[in-house]
């Protein structure tokens, strides 16, 4: 659908699908050629796709900003099969755009920060041939993530939403004949392996919410869907309702909510840039997007808000009181990812939409630019830990075998020889040695926190107040979490700038080079203003005005100076309690927890992660595999394969052979049967000739044959 | 002789001509024999291209048979049997499929067969005539005839240059579809004498089959159908054939041979007798749940990769049916493009099975491990190709499966076929095997190719894709993304025939409501 001709503006529209195009671009050429590229050739071309999806999409809020109504640009037909009809069409408008701004924004300058952080981890890995590959999954990741936010039509999302998966499964295993720690192991690939079953788990709740979708209201595609809606809404209520609650398991799935959020603390075995660009600022927003995306469905099932808001609030409190018991850097930033998403899915499963949307936005800004100054941190020590130790191969190999089957307890134990370096407790006083990634790690934590003027505290703030007037069991979930979230920040940045080193590598640890600090400086801009494009004052609320052309008239709750007050102080308040039991007294080299005494049992539950993983293992894991062993082996293969064909029917034929041969034998008509036995033997005797073995007379004997029908057939 | 210049009668015998090329050469000119088997095989591939989009002879939008070769053959005592070949729209994918597939799988075995090339390429030619005919023939006699045909080369392709326990495997191959076959020779000489013709199409539109006499006759069909595809529980044949079969032997069973049985339903049992068909979908359907699962946990808990991927087929195969017996344009178009989906894909995994088997001599998945970082080409094509299997939207399989998941869930909704049959409970646990597809495929994929190197992949001084296993495989994947990412000529090609199958059962199903 093109506009207006007059206007030139409008044509841009049709530039839309080079956000795909230019990604699957940069990919291709260094899939192909990225060998002869070289590091740096593969980093530009990586990039350089990524950044001209980023003007593209520019390119799309500069024409929408003169078309609000935005453009449907259909690239050619999918499938056609009776009803069914599926295009590949791109969809401009507001929320996508927005999409499309946050991905190939971030994810552009996560590729250049990349460039420099894979040129030390396949170093430190010692396999620098991998560099390129890095970069072809990081430019289909941009591909999938494009099609997902831009597509008109659910299945074409779907495509997007799976696809993203795949990039998920081959970033997270990227190392996937080694652990976290650098050893040759089985569990980062394990890790990937669990995200793709779990995100498929939820996919299943993606496709029956399609079924339904396509068998109620005749479509996917979302105009048609959403107009069809408030018809079956009148008809068949309880189909609104189902479609949202199995889209809701797909949420739970990508955006890591309660049941299926297990998958999302291992992904970061994952290099960090993708920790940050994935599995933090992109991809497990997903889920928000949909539910927004899906709006004038969730609109119409008071219910399904109700299941989806409760959820979001349940997981960001849960997530919350684990990351406060986590020791590895990287880990208490996945289970605050895990909550905050749960803010974001409470919000828009409330209809806060625009809330949710603001959230989404200024936490892919704080959280990529937490994790990307973790992996600041983390090669700041490694080469602390090098230059301790004056030894080439800082990641120590044990001998083939030993590091493949080793549980967390096993890996607290070899700690001693293996230096982990995302370890909060081989860390502290890093403030010195590394000012730049201090400075943006802080204001990072700060605006998690929701310290005013900070990007969270606005976007937070917006989603509790919309809780504090319509749910009010959201709200106190919520704040809950506030609460913890300030205090976790607090203490790992205690933890780890603050204080003495407790490892020599943390005392010899080194600033990044520029190419990681520049996109550091620049997140953290983000992170500190992002909050000034929806401030939630008359006239200020240019985000929601923005989203309010893809959503509609929007009602903007005038601001609340109770709710705004209680947070801030709530969490203030955490940060002074993080101060007076991390700071006080500083953490010493193998000190405990001081929490680990005055909470006893509770933090042994935050810190083995409620026992969930090894529930699901009892639960799932073990009961399919047995499940599948005994199928296999007692029922496939020794019931039905060995006893019921060897046993039953071979033998049972040959049996009823005998009864039949015995009484002929014995019977009157012997010389019958005599002379059948020999007219058998005879024909066999033949037949063995014929099996001589020599496929040639076989391959004759065909051939005579087929040439006997064609000759009678020529004949007759 | 000008039933033979007919396209189609071309398309089928013209391997006959390699046969006859081969006969005259020595058996230890290996090359020359390989060479003589490609070329014939290739050529045949185009001839089919030809007749199908060049000849000006096919029109897709038409969705009766086409290419009609119709010759008056044996009359009997009043039996009606002719020599009848044509195409429509459920078959010229199948055929296309069949003469693509055959000279890839003669390519896979340039290295891997060393004994009695000659015999091996024989039976191969031979064995290609046999499948095109099953697909092509509208005479049931004649059908018969192809049926059985295929047995004969595939049984001494097995028997012959098979693993360790190849003749129990080719016989109970043989056997096994024999059984039901016997069956199907009854229900088609009933239909032979009571109709006055072998001819399908002049049979259907006779249409005045009585219901109860549908009801035996369906059975009959199904039970050979049921053991070739093999629907759950008739598979115990399949992993013996598939783990004993050479390579090519594997790829074209997977790739073709099984689709007669999907096909046999299509183009028999749902025309013929509708009535029957629909009185039997809830039960058809209710197993092909059972083996998508079934399959897909018993692969799960394999060791040896080609009985994984054997038992795949099972569930792949239940989703093909389910698709085929929802009765609605999505089921049946979706079930049409999984069997090509499912050639393309399990075909592909049997030929990198067999590249990985003629360097290790060993299909143990355990021993393997680490080796992407070893043979990065062969691991990325393997990853596409497991990918596609498992139904990966962007590739082939999610087409498929996605179009027979949304028919067999419209099929359950009121006025569908499964709809007294806990028509959403069905299409909802055969979406479960999209899970569990998931689990068996990343399981094989994981302890193959990621992970630390494994006991073979260490000792082993193991080669990357060689450009002749390049060449086999590019093909596929051009197909893999193709049909993935734009199927829609595809499904052009088959749906005005679909359209035709399925007028009687709208009317059926009109009547029950």
């Amino acid at each position: 659908m093109l506009l207006s001709e007059a206007n030139p503006a409008a044509g841009l529209f049709v530039l839309v699908p080079w956000i795909v195009f230019a990604p699957v671009i940069g990919l291709l050429i260094n899939a192909f050629a990225g060998k002869r590229l070289g590091e740096r050739g593969v980093g530009w071309v990586a990039s350089l796709a990524s950044g001209a999806a980023f003007l593209v999409s520019a390119l799309q809020f500069y024409a929408l900003t003169l078309h609000p109504e935005g453009a449907q640009v259909k690239i050619a037909e999918w499938i056609r099969i009776g009803q069914l009809s599926l295009d590949w069409t791109f969809r401009v408008d507001s929320l996508s755009v927005t999409m499309m701004l946050v991905v190939s924004g971030v994810g552009t300058l996560i590729h250049i920060y990349a460039i420099g952080y894979m040129h030390e981890d396949v170093r430190f890995k010692h396999d620098p041939a991998r560099f390129p590959r890095f970069f072809v999954f990081l430019n289909l990741f941009i591909a999938a993530m494009m099609i997902l936010v831009s597509a008109d039509n659910y299945l074409m999302l779907f495509v997007g939403w799976e696809g993203v998966g795949l990039c998920s499964f081959l970033l997270i295993g990227f190392w996937y004949d080694l652990d976290t720690l650098g050893r040759s192991s089985w569990a980062n690939s394990n890790a990937a392996k669990k995200a793709f079953i779990t995100n498929r788990v939820g996919d299943f709740g993606f496709l029956i919410a399609g079924f339904l979708i396509f068998w109620y209201m005749g479509s996917f595609a979302f105009s048609e869907v959403f107009a069809a809606a408030p018809e079956v809404a009148k008809t068949h209520p309880w189909v609104i309702t189902a479609i949202t609650v199995f889209m809701l398991v797909g949420v739970a799935g990508k955006s890591a909510q309660i049941p299926l959020y297990v998958w999302l603390p291992d992904a970061m075995a994952g290099p960090t840039p993708v920790s940050a660009l994935i599995h933090a600022a992109t991809m497990v927003t997903a889920g928000v997007y949909l539910v927004t995306r899906s709006f004038p469905l969730f609109g119409l099932t008071h219910d399904g808000q109700y299941i989806v808001a409760t959820v979001g609030a349940v997981t960001a409190l849960f997530a919350a009181t684990i990351a406060v018991g986590q020791y590895d850097i990287k880990k208490v930033l996945a289970y605050s990812t895990i909550s905050q998403l749960g803010f974001m899915v409470a919000a828009v499963g409330m209809g806060a939409y625009v809330a949710g949307m603001f959230h989404l936005v200024t936490h892919a800004f704080f959280k990529a630019l937490l994790f990307l100054s973790a992996g600041s941190v983390i090669l700041g020590l490694e080469r602390g830990h090098h230059h301790g130790h004056h030894a080439p191969s800082s990641p120590v190999l044990p001998p083939q075998g030993a590091g493949n089957s080793l549980s967390h307890g096993e890996i607290d134990r070899v700690k001693e020889e293996v230096f982990d370096p995302g370890d909060i407790r081989n860390m502290g006083g890093l403030r010195a040695r590394m000012p730049v990634t201090f400075w943006v790690y802080l204001i990072g934590a700060l605006a998690l926190a929701g310290i005013f003027p900070l990007a969270g505290f606005w976007s937070k703030d917006e989603i509790l107040l919309d809780a504090f007037l319509h749910y009010p069991h959201v709200y106190w979930l919520l704040t809950l979490a506030a609460f913890l979230t300030a205090f976790y920040m607090g203490r790992q940045v205690w933890m780890v700038f603050f204080g003495k080193a407790r490892h020599e590598a943390a005392e010899h640890a080194q600033e990044s080079p520029s190419v990681i600090t520049i996109p550091l400086i620049i997140l953290a801009a983000l992170s500190a203003f992002g909050g000034f494009i929806n401030l939630p004052f008359k006239g200020f609320h240019q985000f929601g005005y923005w989203l309010e052309h893809t959503l509609g008239a929007i009602e903007f709750p005038p601001f609340n100076f109770m709710v705004a007050g209680v947070s801030t102080v709530l969490a203030l308040g955490a940060i002074a309690l993080s101060w007076f039991l991390y700071q006080r007294k500083p953490l010493e080299h193998g000190q405990t927890d001081p929490l680990a005494k005055p909470l006893g049992l509770v933090f042994v539950g935050m810190e083995q992660k409620w026992f969930i993983d090894e529930a699901y293992q009892f639960l799932f894991v073990q009961p399919y595999r047995a499940l599948a062993s005994w199928l296999a082996q007692k029922v496939d293969w020794d019931f039905w394969h060995e006893w019921f064909h060897d046993s039953v029917l071979v033998k049972g034929f040959v049996t009823l052979a005998r009864l039949l041969a015995d009484p002929v034998d014995l019977g009157f008509i012997d010389r019958v049967s005599y002379w059948l036995s020999d007219a058998i033997r005879a024909s066999a005797e033949t037949l063995r000739k014929l099996q001589n073995g020599f496929v040639r007379s076989y391959a004759l004997s065909v051939v005579l044959g087929v040439a006997a029908i064609l000759g009678y057939l020529l004949l007759k | 002789m000008n039933f033979l210049l007919e396209p189609l009668s071309i398309v089928t015998f013209f391997p006959l001509l390699g046969v006859l090329v081969l006969l005259f050469l020595k058996p230890e000119q290996k090359n020359a024999l390989r060479w003589t088997a490609l070329l014939t095989s290739l050529v045949t591939f185009f001839i089919s291209l030809w007749a199908f989009f060049f000849s000006g002879l096919y029109n897709p939008a038409n969705g009766g048979l086409q290419l009609v070769a119709r010759y008056d053959w044996i009359n009997v005592a009043g039996w009606q049997i002719r020599y009848y070949l044509a195409a429509d729209g459920l078959s010229i994918l199948l055929i296309l499929l069949t003469t693509f597939i055959t000279p890839l799988a003669i390519l896979s075995t340039w290295t891997a067969v060393e004994e009695r090339v000659k015999d091996f390429m024989l039976f191969f030619l031979l064995l290609e005539v046999g499948m095109t005919g099953v697909f092509v023939a509208q005479d049931l006699f004649l059908f018969y005839i192809f049926w059985e045909f295929t047995l004969v080369p595939m049984y001494f392709l097995i028997g012959i240059w098979g693993g360790p326990r190849r003749l129990y495997a080719a016989v109970k191959f043989f056997l096994y579809t024999m059984a039901g076959s016997i069956l199907m020779l009854l229900a088609i000489l009933w239909l032979g004498i009571n109709g006055g013709t072998f001819s399908v199409p002049d049979l259907v539109a006779q249409g005045n089959i009585p219901a109860n006499a549908q009801t035996w006759l369906f059975l009959a069909f199904a039970a050979a159908f049921a053991i070739k595809v093999p629907m759950w529980p008739l598979h115990s044949w399949l992993p013996d054939a598939h783990v004993e079969a050479p390579t090519a032997g594997s790829v074209i069973l997977a790739g073709v041979l099984l689709k007669m049985g999907t096909y046999g339903f299509l183009r028999f049992n749902l025309p013929l007798f509708p009535q029957a068909a629909v009185q039997f979908a809830p039960l058809i359907g209710w197993l092909a749940v059972i083996g998508i699962l079934y399959g897909a946990a018993v692969s799960f808990a394999q060791k040896d990769v080609k009985k994984l991927v054997a038992y795949s087929s099972v569930s792949h195969l239940g989703f093909v049916m389910l698709g085929l017996f929802a009765l609605n344009a999505q089921g049946v178009a979706g079930a049409i493009l999984q069997m090509v989906n499912h050639g393309l894909s399990t075909g592909a995994l049997f030929l990198l099975v067999g590249m990985i088997y003629e360097q290790t001599h060993t299909r143990d998945i355990p021993v393997y491990g680490g080796l992407w970082k070893i043979t990065p080409i062969f691991g990325t094509v393997m990853l596409i190709v497991s990918l596609s299997s498992m139904g990966l939207p962007g590739l082939n399989g999610f087409v498929g499966e996605f179009t027979i998941l949304l028919g067999a869930f419209g099929a359950g909704m009121q006025g569908g076929v499964f709809a007294g049959a806990g028509g959403f409970w069905l299409a909802g646990l055969a979406a479960v095997g999209v899970i569990l597809a998931a689990i068996y495929i990343l399981y094989m994929f994981q302890k193959m190719f990621l992970g630390p190197a494994g006991e073979v992949t260490h000792h082993h001084e193991l080669k990357d894709l060689n450009w002749r296993e390049i060449v086999t495989l590019l093909p596929i994947l051009v197909f893999i993304f193709w049909i993935g990412l734009y199927p829609k000529p595809f499904f052009d090609l088959m749906m005005p025939a679909i359209e035709n199958l399925l007028v009687p059962f709208q009317t059926i199903l009109m009547a029950a409501h």
